[in-house]
């Protein structure tokens, strides 16, 4: 059962061919046997994933039928789930259980969902590679030498693996689609406002948003279905209608506009990417679409203005974790000041230190405008640039990552090159765009992820664009051999 | 654009980080480093544009004023590491 889709999975039980709880037990029994090799999971919770199968096979009994009803999935540990630990990778919240629950998971809950663990990813979502977690690497299920991609690297590692048929993630500066193009699986990061971030512990407030991560597009777009809305207990949601995603998946993309930046085929790219990326966009051409050079010309900035507002952000959102209301506390500090300053240096690891720290002096006295200010200028250049192509396109497309999976360790003592494994991706969270990745290829073992950008609130195109290839392709079907 | 040891230790500092000494010289390189590649954003000329605080430009949305909490004070201490009759315990701030 673990190498159908979740579309597969949802008919199967529909029909009858297995049960919820049938489900839930070979997920798990999967789990069981792969997920300490990958270290993807921070807490597996059998008994709660056992007791909402049986509560959806109930349910079915009485005539329930919606399409997520006894789906297993796992939750990015950065969801607060009431009654099951929300540790966000990091020490500080180690011992943190959430009072309440995020509106992603109480969403994916009430369709019928059942969640099956929480995945590993980077300590507050601060990385691109997983290797800032408190709880250890997770390893890449195509090369467990390698790196899974990060911050949602747990995510995608499980679901490459079909530990799971789908995850939820968060991408801030790539987290969703970098390790979705690292691990080979389908992962969309919604336009900023589209889900709710009610729950999903901040790390960039202007830039953080959740997505779902699956072998397909068609099983993104039943999971992004369940998972958008207007929310009112965040304020940055927006209040527009939620489309029918499935409905859409089929349209021909004959005539579709698609536009090739030239910054994205420029200097820096592998040429074994560009050439997998060409064969991906000659299939689209084959298919009708019509391929059209577009220009980004502030592309190059999107790292450095990045590595400013994240920072400026995150050392503002994590000033909430002091040692006094929850999470870690140093023992027997000697004055309040003590108190907080170990209990924050235990608590955090080295990148999370670092991004505080590059973040506090930006906004300090005398550098706001220089740093803060003049980043968001630039901001907005960045996402001028996007309007302007988007008057002559339909969708962008272009590699998701400058590289393969890479050696664990290869770039933990350089963190500017780690930074720049966002080079892609990054642009399109300072935009706000909704961009997704897809399995486009092979390189030596190692999955290449197909990137493809819209125009605000289109995600039914990306999707009915990634379904489209997925049709005439199968890169998406492949699962690494020691997990089958 | 390089960080001295002792501007690392003023920004450690102000975000409450009690790093260890040994460990100063080592974030002031990768700080340093980390602002060498914001600093390519100054070779753009930003004269004239408007910072962009969200990404369609709308402002915050504002609700009716009134009480949509209930009290869960027991239940949100539960987490915390050191309450006593519903206060928060801190080391003494005041002598």
């Amino acid at each position: 059962m673990y190498d159908k889709t979740l579309a597969e999975l949802s008919s199967g039980l529909r029909s009858g061919a297995f049960s919820a709880v049938e489900l839930a037990e070979h997920f798990l029994a999967r789990t069981e046997r792969f997920h300490t090799q990958l270290n993807c999971l921070i807490s597996v919770s059998p008994e709660l994933a056992m007791a909402r199968a049986a509560d959806a096979d109930r349910q079915r009994a009485e005539g329930d039928s919606r399409p997520l009803l006894g789906i297993p999935l796992m939750h990015k540990d950065i969801f607060c789930t009431e009654g099951v630990k929300t540790s966000c990778g990091s020490k500080m919240l180690d011992n943190f259980v959430a009072p309440y629950e995020s509106t992603v998971s109480r969403k994916l809950k009430e369709a019928g969902t059942v969640m099956l663990g929480k995945t590993n990813m980077d300590e507050f979502a601060m990385g691109s590679s997983n290797e800032t977690s408190y709880y250890g690497p997770v390893r890449n299920p195509w090369d467990t030498d390698c790196v899974p991609g990060g911050s949602s690297g747990g995510s995608a590692a499980a679901v490459a693996a079909r530990l799971a048929p789908a995850a939820t993630g968060t991408d801030t500066g790539g987290s969703i689609r970098q390790p979705a193009s690292l691990c080979n699986v389908t992962g969309l990061k919604p336009t900023y406002g589209r889900v709710s971030r009610y729950g999903m512990i901040a790390f960039a407030s202007s830039l953080d948003q959740a997505g779902p991560m699956a072998a397909t597009a068609e099983d993104c777009a039943l999971l992004l279905a369940a998972m958008a809305g207007f929310d009112p207990a965040d304020s940055t949601s927006l209040d527009r209608p939620v489309p029918d995603y499935q409905s859409t998946l089929t349209n021909s993309i004959k005539g579709l506009k698609i536009g090739l930046p030239k910054s994205f085929f420029s200097t820096g790219l592998n040429s074994a990417i560009a050439q997998v990326i060409e064969t991906a966009l000659s299939e689209y051409r084959q298919a009708g679409a019509e391929l059209v050079e577009v220009d980004l010309p502030h592309m190059h900035l999107s790292v450095p203005v990045y590595y400013v507002v994240a920072p400026a952000e995150c050392s503002s959102n994590l000033s909430r974790y002091d040692g006094v209301r929850y999470g870690h506390r140093a023992d027997s500090p000697k004055d309040l000041e003590d108190l907080f300053k170990r209990s924050r240096d235990e608590g955090f690891g080295a990148e999370v230190k670092r991004r505080v720290m590059i973040g506090t002096y930006a906004l300090s006295a005398g550098y706001y405008d220089a740093y803060y200010r003049k980043a968001q200028q630039i901001r907005r250049l960045i996402s001028e640039d996007f309007r302007q192509a988007f008057e002559k396109v339909d969708v962008i497309m272009g590699p998701t990552s400058p590289t393969t999976a890479f050696k664990i360790g290869e770039k933990t003592d350089d963190p500017v090159s780690m930074y720049l494994s966002d080079i892609y991706t990054i642009a399109v969270n300072l935009a706000g765009l909704p961009g997704i990745s897809i399995p486009a290829g092979m390189l030596n073992g190692l999955p290449v992820g197909l990137q493809i950008i819209g125009n605000y609130f289109d995600e039914g195109r990306l999707l009915n664009a990634a379904h489209q290839y997925q049709l005439l392709t199968d890169w998406h079907k492949k699962i690494p051999e020691a997990f089958c | 654009m390089s960080l001295s040891s002792d501007e690392v230790r003023k920004v450690a500092h102000l975000a409450r980080l009690g790093i260890e000494e040994s460990a100063i010289s080592e974030y002031a390189e990768q700080l340093s480093r980390i602002l060498e590649l914001v600093e390519q954003m100054q070779a753009v000329d930003t004269e004239g544009v408007e910072p962009m605080a969200h990404p369609q430009d709308i402002s915050q949305r504002l609700r009716d004023d009134e009480v949509t909490e209930t009290d869960q004070r027991d239940r949100f201490q539960e987490g915390a590491p050191q309450v006593e009759s519903g206060l928060y315990l801190v080391p003494k701030v005041i002598e």
